[in-house]
C-alpha cells in the first residue's frame, strides 16, 4: 500500500484545516466557517461566519459571546455534508456538556478531531464513543504515565470529609467555570450531599444553563446574597482565579481546594497554593489516552496540545505510526 | 505509614507556620511510641539509610517503567521520590501498610545488595502516597519546611512544656525518642542535659533600604557570603548550628573539632580560597562552599580540597559569662581578645570597616564587587545581642546589581516550587552589531527573580515559541528580551562569550523592547573588574 499522507486535512497552529471543505476545526482565528467541538474558550472562539457545533455548545458559546449569528446546530450522531465531497458527523467525547468529536470523512478516509475528552462517567454528558478509523487526532492534555486520576468518588469523599471535619469553615473548590463546576456539583450530589451549595457570580449562568439542559444541580445559592455565617460549613465553587483573590476575604475561614488533574503532582498544588487538592479532570488521564488509541485503532495517530513526547514515545513502544501536532495556545492550565 | 503519610501530605499543603504547627503536634501527641520519634527523625533529617540513594529509585524504576517516559515524567514533576510513587505499578492485593517502625527497621537492614530486592516489597505494600512517604523517608530529603527549631516548638506545644526546656532535653537523645516522649508526655524524669552544646537564636538584620543611620553610632562590617553558624561548645561537645537551629556539625566536623574552650560563637562559615578577604587571608566563593553544603559524609578529599574555616562576627557566651546583654562594642572587645587562643587556620574575625560617613561606606561598597561580597552590615554600637530581627539595632545594605538586557535563548523545566513550568532561562548578548549578522551568545542562566505571575507568562510563552527541543531543554525563538540583574561578571574561558556572571537574576521581561537593541558582549565586558 502506498504511504497514506491525509493531505485533505491539514493542521495549522491556529487550527485543524479541512481543505476540500474549507472549514477549520477549533480555530482561534476568525473564519468563515468554522467547526467546534465544546465551548471551552481556547476551542470556540467567536466571530466566524458560520458555526457548527452541538446545540449545547452554541448555547455556551451564546452565553460567552452574547450572539448566535450563523450558528448551525448539529445534534449526535447526525452526518453534515460540508461539500467538497467531505463528510462530518458530531459523535460524544464525554468531556463537559455538548462535547464533541468530530469524525470526517473524504475519499473513503476517516479522520477523528477528538477535541477534548474522557473516558469515565460523568452526570453531565453523554459517554465517549469509540468509532474507528485512520487518523485519530487525539488531545495529550495529561499525556505522561504519572497522571492517573483517582475514582472521582474517593475525591468527592475527602471534600465531604474536610467539610465534615471543619463546621465552623467552608471548603472553597476551585473548578473550571464550564463543565468542571458543574461536574463537580453533580457528583457531590450524588454522593447524597443535599445542602445549598454557594457558588461566585462568575458561575452562575453556566450553571443555570446545565439545568436548562436537564443537568440537576440541587440547591444552588451565590454568595454574594449570603451572610458570612449562613456559608459555615458548606461547599463554595468559584473560578479558579478567584482562589486567592480578595473576594475569598468575605468567606469563613475558607479551606482553599481545587479540582484538577493537575492537582496530582504537589508541588502544581503548592505553586497554586491549595490546601486540599482534589484530582477531578474532564480530561482522559495516561491510561484512558493509551486505552483509546488502542479501542480506536487507527492507522495513524496524531497527538496535540500537551505532552506529546510522551503520547510519541508510547507509540513507538507499541509499533503505531504517530506525530505530534503543533497546536497554539491549548494549554488548559485551569482543568 | 498512613497517617505519617497523610501527616506528611498535609505538611506539604500547608503554608502557615502556625497550621504546621498544629498538625506536628496533633500527630505526636496521637501517635504511639516509637513510631511518633521515628516520624519526628525522619521529618528533621535525623534518619540515613545508606543503602537507599536516589540512583537506587532510578534503577528501580527502570526495570519497570521506559527509561524516556520515566524521564520525561521526572523532568515534569520535579522529584525522583513523588515521580517513582506515581509511577510504580499498583499492587493487585489490597494495600496492607507497615507502621513506621516497620519500615524504618526494614530501610536500616537493606544492603546495597538486597535494596533492590526488598524496596519494592515495602512499596507493593502501599499506596501512592505511602509510597511517597516511605521513598522521601529513605532517600532523607524531605524539603517540607520544617526545620528542626519548628519541630521542638510542636513537640513542646504537643505536651504543654516549654520549648527551652524541649531544646535543652532534646541533646544527646537518638530517634525514636523514647525518654523525651516519656518525660514530656508521661511526666518521667527527664533526661539529662549536663554540658550540652544548647542552640541560642540568631540576632538577624532588616535591610538598610531608605534609612538613614549616623556613623557616629553604628559600626560597619562586611556581609561575606557564605552561611551564617553558630558554634557552641559544653562539656566536651561542640555543635555548628545553621541559621534555623539544625545541626550541620556532621558535615563540618573540622570546624567541630576546632574550638578549644567552652564558648557561643557567630560567624560566617566559608571555604578557604582567596576570593572573599580577611585579616588572616581569603575565602573561596559560595560555589566552593556548595560543595559541602548538605553532605552526611565527608570524604578527606572533600576536607582538603574545601577546608571550612569560620569568620567571627559576635560571641555570645565566652567561658561561662553571657555577654549577649552587653553593648556590641564590649562584646566586639571580648572577641578580639579571645583570638589569640583560636588557631588561625579555623578562625579569623570578620573585618571592622572604617567609614565616617554613609556616602563614604557606599563608595567602599561598591568598590567591594569584585569580592563577591555581598555587601555590608551596620551594627549599632550599644545593641545587645537579641533573637531575632529588632528595629533600629543590625541592618543589611546589600550592593545595588548590574542590569544588562539579554535575549532568551533557551529553556528548561525547574524543580521543587517551580516544577513543571519552564523556569530556568539561559540568554545571550551579541557578539557585534545584530543588524550586520552578529550571533546571540549565551552569557549566563537564571532561575529566579521572577513573581509567580511572570513565571507562568514566561512558561506560556516558552511552550508557544519553541522552535528546537534537545531532551529536556528548548530552544525558543530569539525575540523576547529579559533584563538580566547580578552582582559581579568575570572574565572565563570556559563560555564562548568569554564571561561568566555572578547571582545572574531575571530583573524585567521587556517584551517592549525589540531583541536587536539587547545588549552587546563588548559591554559586559567593560563591567568586568577584575
Amino acid at each position: 500500500m502506498m504511504a497514506r499522507d491525509f493531505s485533505w486535512i491539514r493542521p495549522e497552529p491556529w487550527g485543524i484545516h479541512v481543505v476540500p471543505a474549507d472549514a477549520w476545526i477549533d480555530t482561534s482565528r476568525p473564519v468563515a466557517r468554522a467547526l467546534v467541538t465544546h465551548g471551552h474558550a481556547d476551542h470556540a472562539r467567536g466571530g466566524h461566519g458560520e458555526t457548527v457545533a452541538t446545540p449545547e455548545t452554541l448555547a455556551i458559546m451564546k452565553l460567552r459571546y452574547q450572539t448566535d449569528a450563523g450558528a448551525v446546530p448539529v445534534a449526535y450522531g447526525e452526518t453534515r455534508s460540508l461539500g467538497g465531497g467531505v463528510e462530518a458527523t458530531w459523535l460524544p467525547a464525554g468531556h463537559v456538556l455538548g462535547s464533541a468529536q468530530i469524525l470526517l470523512e473524504h475519499a473513503g478516509e476517516r479522520i477523528i478531531v477528538t477535541g477534548d475528552y474522557k473516558r469515565r462517567p460523568d452526570p453531565t454528558c453523554p459517554p465517549f464513543q469509540v468509532t474507528p478509523c485512520d487518523v485519530l487526532v487525539t488531545e495529550a492534555t495529561f499525556g505522561l504515565p504519572v497522571f492517573r486520576h483517582p475514582p472521582v468518588e474517593h475525591e468527592v469523599a475527602k471534600l465531604l470529609k474536610a467539610l465534615a471535619d471543619n463546621p465552623e469553615r467552608c471548603v472553597l473548590v476551585g473548578a473550571y467555570a464550564l463543565g468542571k463546576a458543574q461536574r463537580l456539583i453533580a457528583e457531590v450530589r450524588r454522593a447524597g450531599h443535599s445542602a445549598p451549595i454557594y457558588l461566585h457570580g462568575a458561575m452562575e449562568r453556566m450553571c443555570r444553563l446545565y439545568e436548562e439542559f436537564g443537568v440537576d444541580l440541587g440547591e444552588l445559592r451565590l454568595v454574594s446574597d449570603a451572610r458570612k455565617e449562613e456559608i459555615a460549613g458548606h461547599i463554595v465553587v468559584c473560578p479558579p482565579s478567584a482562589l486567592n483573590d480578595r473576594w475569598s476575604r468575605r468567606l469563613p475561614e475558607p479551606i482553599t481546594a481545587m479540582a484538577s488533574g493537575w492537582m496530582r503532582v504537589r508541588q502544581r498544588a503548592r505553586q497554586r497554593m491549595v490546601e486540599l487538592p482534589l484530582v477531578i479532570s474532564d480530561h482522559a488521564d495516561w491510561d484512558e489516552l493509551t486505552r483509546t488509541v488502542e479501542d480506536v485503532n487507527p492507522y495513524e495517530t496524531w497527538i496535540t496540545h500537551g505532552r506529546e513526547e510522551a503520547m510519541l514515545r508510547w507509540c513507538q513502544l507499541h509499533q503505531r505510526r504517530a506525530r505530534a501536532l503543533a497546536l497554539l495556545g491549548y494549554e488548559d492550565e485551569d482543568d | 505509614m498512613e497517617e505519617f503519610a497523610a501527616l506528611l501530605d498535609s505538611l506539604v499543603y500547608t503554608r502557615s507556620r502556625n497550621a504546621k504547627l498544629k498538625l506536628l503536634a496533633d500527630y505526636l501527641r496521637d501517635t504511639p511510641d516509637p513510631d511518633r520519634g521515628w516520624a519526628l527523625a525522619a521529618l528533621t533529617d535525623g534518619l540515613d539509610f545508606p543503602a537507599v540513594k536516589s540512583s537506587t529509585i532510578r534503577n528501580l524504576l527502570s526495570e519497570r517503567v521506559d527509561p524516556i517516559l520515566y524521564a520525561l515524567s521526572r523532568d515534569f514533576v520535579g522529584d525522583s521520590a513523588e515521580t517513582a510513587s506515581l509511577l510504580w505499578p499498583e499492587p493487585e492485593a489490597a494495600p496492607s501498610p507497615p507502621s513506621v517502625a516497620e519500615a524504618v527497621d526494614a530501610l536500616a537492614h537493606m544492603t546495597r545488595a538486597s535494596v533492590m530486592s526488598e524496596l519494592p516489597r515495602l512499596l507493593d505494600r502501599l499506596d501512592s502516597d505511602g509510597r511517597y512517604a516511605l521513598l522521601k523517608m529513605a532517600t532523607g530529603a524531605m524539603r517540607i519546611g520544617i526545620s528542626a527549631r519548628l519541630a521542638k516548638t510542636a513537640f513542646a506545644q504537643a505536651f504543654g512544656v516549654g520549648v527551652e526546656e524541649v531544646e535543652e532535653h532534646w541533646h544527646g537523645q537518638t530517634p525514636p525518642y523514647t525518654a523525651l516522649f516519656a518525660w514530656a508526655a508521661h511526666g518521667e524524669e527527664a533526661p539529662s542535659s549536663e554540658g550540652i552544646p544548647l542552640f541560642r537564636p540568631f540576632m538577624l538584620a532588616h535591610p538598610l533600604d531608605e534609612t538613614v543611620v549616623d556613623m557616629a553610632d553604628y559600626a560597619a562590617e562586611w556581609k561575606w557570603d557564605g552561611i551564617r553558624v553558630q558554634l557552641v561548645r559544653a562539656g566536651d561537645q561542640t555543635r555548628v548550628y545553621s541559621r534555623s537551629g539544625d545541626d550541620i556539625s556532621g558535615t563540618f566536623p573540622e570546624v567541630a573539632a576546632s574550638l578549644p574552650f567552652e564558648a557561643v560563637l557567630d560567624g560566617e562559615l566559608l571555604v578557604r580560597g582567596s576570593h572573599q578577604g580577611g585579616e588572616e587571608g581569603g575565602a573561596a566563593n559560595f560555589n566552593a562552599l556548595q560543595q559541602r553544603l548538605g553532605r552526611k559524609v565527608v570524604s578527606k578529599k572533600m576536607l582538603a580540597e574545601y577546608p571550612a574555616f569560620v569568620r567571627l562576627y559576635d560571641a555570645l557566651i565566652v567561658d561561662g559569662e553571657d555577654l549577649r546583654e552587653l553593648p556590641w562594642e564590649q562584646r566586639r572587645q571580648h572577641l578580639e581578645a579571645l583570638m589569640p587562643r583560636l588557631d588561625p587556620g579555623d578562625f579569623d574575625i570578620s573585618q571592622v570597616i572604617e567609614a565616617k560617613t554613609l556616602d563614604e561606606l557606599a563608595a567602599i561598597r561598591e568598590r567591594a564587587r569584585d569580592d563577591a561580597i555581598e555587601g555590608v552590615m551596620l551594627k549599632r554600637r550599644d545593641s545587645p545581642y537579641i533573637a531575632g530581627r529588632r528595629t533600629g539595632y543590625w541592618y543589611k545594605w546589600k550592593r545595588d546589581p548590574l542590569l544588562v538586557d539579554c535575549v532568551m535563548m533557551y529553556a528548561q523545566r525547574g524543580n521543587g516550587r517551580r516544577s513543571s513550568f519552564y523556569s530556568d532561562y539561559t540568554f545571550g548578548c551579541w557578539d557585534g552589531d545584530p543588524d550586520q549578522g552578529a550571533e546571540l551568545l549565551p552569557v549566563g542562566k537564571a532561575y529566579s527573580g521572577i513573581t509567580d505571575e511572570e513565571l507562568k507568562w514566561l512558561d506560556k510563552y516558552v511552550r508557544n515559541h519553541t522552535v528546537n527541543r534537545f531532551g529536556p531543554v528548548r530552544e525558543t525563538e530569539r525575540t523576547l528580551v529579559l533584563e538580566v540583574a547580578f552582582d559581579s561578571i568575570h572574565s572565563s574561558r570556559r563560555h564562548k562569550s568569554g564571561v561568566a556572571m555572578r547571582f545572574p537574576r531575571i530583573h524585567r521581561i521587556r517584551t517592549d523592547k525589540p531583541a536587536h537593541e539587547a545588549d552587546r558582549i563588548d559591554s559586559l565586558k567593560a563591567m568586568i573588574r577584575d
